[in-house]
């Protein structure tokens, strides 16, 4: 998983070489490595790409296309914490816009986008599997269920304490 | 997880929709109030009414249950106190109540529990608790007294269908990838739950993961497979976490690793977590996905059985499958075969979600009305509005609209009316729902998802997301009606993979159904259900509106202006018909029109 939120390093190649050779350097263990390359950092760097493809022996441009093909992978830097707004069909017919919405005007960051103050990253989900908690979202591991347009502004602003129970 | 010492016992669900209720909260405040106590406090998994979280199961001696829902740390302390201390069961919170003579009836009622046997009753991260329930007694009795032919034979004689929607005979499938020719041989669990408004999956897997492990095993054993892979999304970080602990339990007592049980039969599993991509739950994009690959399927024949992951004979099922399997060679299959209808055998699990007054998990025999799982078992609408439609089966499925909810739930008769059973979503709907808008939202995922390797999939579904698009932005085009039909017909003609075939179902059963509604965006330029932003107009209604000036604050345009405790008004050039107002509104004064 991808959320947590580790002070930002400069990528290193020992960092990454070691979580190569974690899986043995297999070319068929790309996504687990890119898993916890992106752990590690927030985010896949391109030098990570370069690298696990010269590892393993695959090219370059197999390893970007499959970082590139799911919708797990970033290639940019995160914010302190991600926020994934689901937008599954009961989330929908809930006002999962409206979440939205209201998070845009309490964060100043729309959905793909992070906040000027680099505190949130706002990303848009398909489905958390929540339904009948729906609208939910899930910041960092956490997920919030019932939401208002109010509530999500309160779970945001609470966000920083870290309490992780419901709205 | 009963009481064994004569202590009464407490449980909290903290499955995912236990912890996003507030379910740790609770946990924590019943630990700090037990401490001294010699109740013992100890977490399950979901037991289905997750209209109702937090949940809290009190055990007393002697079997008497009582569950209390809507919980909070607050009423948890109360619930202790007059409960536990003073024997005095706080009647206004509780759900239901069992075995004491006095019984309230549960809301459970009318459910058959199979796959959800243990969910909300054990312990998922115990392996003992489990254990106690007769856990991992399918694959001693199989090892112990069944050849690899009779496992097969008894799973074909329960009639169990696959899970993952497409329902072919899961037995078959098991037979024909043990008489494949190679090795190794592997088993692979599709847990990679991508349906939004699905999530039976998550369920189970939290609230009763080693069931899922036994299935596997039965499977592995059944068709001579000595390696497997659970690939399951990474939307569900508590699913994966609940696996991996019970993987590492399961191996240390044995029942996975080399000679498992004394046998000479040996299996190994791993995990591999999806990364977010819908098509991957297609079995040949899936195993592309274990080898690291992009998830992109491929065409069918060679199927798995003869040639799936690294080439070898592979059977792939799903998570509600395997969680069957191991009920089935407990319980045998007469037993399961008893449950259902003619074609469609046992039980199905179904994710009641959307205007639905009982939302959560519901296990029902094969056979049931809609209505009646609509109705009785989910309470009807969460409204005062009508019961309008249910969507079955995700973005690959169809609507079926209140008029044809009479129709049995199973394989065969949901197909004749343009819907399928898929994985088990069920998402009600009342007459506050867009159907033009919900077809959008379909195809809009859809599109998204469609990995790109066949045109008809690629560029199909975005035409079609495009037409729906104007329609509901009251520029649609006389004929689109029919644009959409042809389009939708060749795209599940042409398309490679269960994906692109099944894309268009949600438009075509919406047209089907409701064709009054698409007419009414296109020709009349309205949306009945008001709910389309084009077509639509914000206002507040003056005589209502007491001048509170929550809206202002809330409105992201600045759109609407007023003075303390004078009537607001809506400048309708501004409005972006978020509907921001209309949720903050204490008063109900806004009006949409």
């Amino acid at each position: 998983m991808v959320t947590d939120t580790k002070t930002r390093e400069a990528p290193s190649f020992a960092v990454i070489d070691a979580i190569v050779h974690k899986h043995n350097a297999e070319p068929g263990s790309v996504i687990p490595i890119l898993q916890e390359i992106q752990d590690e950092y927030g985010y896949v760097p391109v030098v990570a790409i370069d690298r696990i493809a010269k590892i393993t022996g695959i090219t370059n441009g197999e390893v970007y296309g499959t970082a590139t093909f799911y919708n797990m992978f970033r290639l940019e830097p995160l914010g302190e914490n991600l926020v994934k707004v689901c937008h599954g069909t009961a989330c929908h017919l809930a006002g999962a816009e409206r979440i939205a919405e209201a998070i845009a005007l309490e964060v100043g960051a729309k959905e793909g986008e992070t906040s000027a103050d680099g505190k949130f990253t706002i990303e848009q989900v398909a489905c958390l599997g929540c339904c009948s908690s729906a609208p939910a979202l899930m910041i960092n591991e956490e997920i919030y269920g019932r939401l208002t347009s109010e509530s999500v502004r309160k779970v945001l602003k609470k966000c920083a304490c870290g309490n992780g129970d419901g709205a | 997880m009963s009481t064994a010492n004569g202590s009464p016992v407490v449980k909290v669900g903290l499955s995912s929709c236990g912890v996003a209720a507030g379910g740790r909260g609770v946990y924590d405040a019943l630990a700090a109030k037990l401490e001294d106590s010699k109740v013992s406090l100890m977490q399950t998994g979901c037991i289905g009414m997750c209209y109702k979280e937090p949940l809290v199961e009190v055990l007393m001696p002697g079997n008497e249950r009582y569950l209390y829902g809507d919980v909070t740390p607050e009423k948890a302390e109360r619930i202790i106190e007059e409960h536990l201390f003073k024997g005095q069961p706080v009647k206004d919170w509780l759900l239901m109540v069992e075995g004491n003579g006095s019984d309230i009836a549960s809301p459970l009622e009318g459910q058959r529990r199979i796959v959800l046997r243990h969910c909300g009753i054990i312990d998922p991260e115990s392996i003992d608790d489990y254990i106690s329930v007769g856990g991992y007694g399918a694959i001693k009795k199989a090892l112990g007294s069944m050849t690899q032919e009779q496992v097969i034979d008894e799973v074909i004689e329960s009639g169990l269908r696959g899970r993952g929607g497409a329902g072919f005979s899961t037995g078959m499938k098991w037979r024909f990838a043990r008489e494949a020719k190679g090795s190794p041989k592997y088993i692979i669990c599709n847990a990679d739950e991508g349906d939004p408004g699905a999530f039976m999956d998550r369920s189970v897997l939290e609230s009763d993961p080693h069931s899922v492990l036994e299935g596997m095993l039965v499977a592995a054993y059944a068709i001579g497979a000595d390696e497997g892979y659970i690939y399951c999304r990474a939307e569900y970080p508590l699913a994966v976490r609940r696996l991996k602990l019970a993987i590492s339990l399961a191996q240390e007592r044995g029942f996975l690793g080399e000679s498992i049980l004394g046998s000479d039969f040996s299996f190994d599993l791993k995990i591999r977590e999806g990364a977010g991509a819908f098509v991957c739950g297609e079995e040949t994009a899936l195993m592309m996905s274990i080898e690291g690959k992009r998830g992109m399927p491929r065409s069918r024949p060679p199927f798995p059985a003869q040639s799936g992951l690294w080439g070898k004979p592979t059977s792939i099922n799903n998570v509600e499958t395997f969680a069957n399997v191991s009920w089935i060679i407990s319980n045998g299959a007469k037993e399961y075969n008893s449950l259902g209808t003619e074609k469609s055998k046992g039980t199905k699990v179904f994710a009641l979600a959307g205007k639905v007054a009982r939302g959560g998990l519901v296990e029902v025999p094969m056979g049931m009305t809609i209505n009646d799982i609509v109705f009785k078992v989910g309470g009807g609408t969460s409204s005062d509005l009508a019961f309008k439609a249910v969507q079955m089966g995700g973005p690959s499925g169809g609507c079926v609209p209140a008029s044809l909810a009479d129709t049995q739930v199973d394989y065969d008769s949901l197909s004749s009316i343009g819907a399928i059973m898929g994985s088990g979503g069920m998402l009600v709907m009342d007459e506050s729902t867009c159907m033009v808008d919900l077809a959008k939202f379909f195809l809009n995922f859809t599109q998204d998802e469609s990995c790109g390797k066949c045109v008809p999939c690629r560029v199909g579904t975005k035409r079609m997301l495009e037409i729906l698009e104007r329609i509901t932005d009251g520029k649609g085009h006389d004929d689109d009606i029919e644009k959409l039909e042809g389009l939708a017909d060749s795209i599940k003609r042409a398309s490679l993979c269960g994906l692109g075939q099944t894309a268009p179902n949600p438009a075509l059963t919406t047209i089907k159904y409701f064709r009054e509604e698409y007419e009414a965006h296109i020709k009349d330029k309205t949306c009945p259900a008001k709910k389309c932003p084009a077509l639509i107009t914000y206002e507040v209604l003056a005589d209502v509106c007491t001048g509170c000036t929550k809206c202002t604050k809330f409105c992201p345009t600045g759109a609407i202006a007023g003075e303390k405790k004078q009537p607001h008004v809506i400048d309708d050039a501004k409005c972006v018909r978020c509907g921001l107002c209309m949720d903050v509104c204490k008063f109900n004064s806004i009006n949409v029109f």
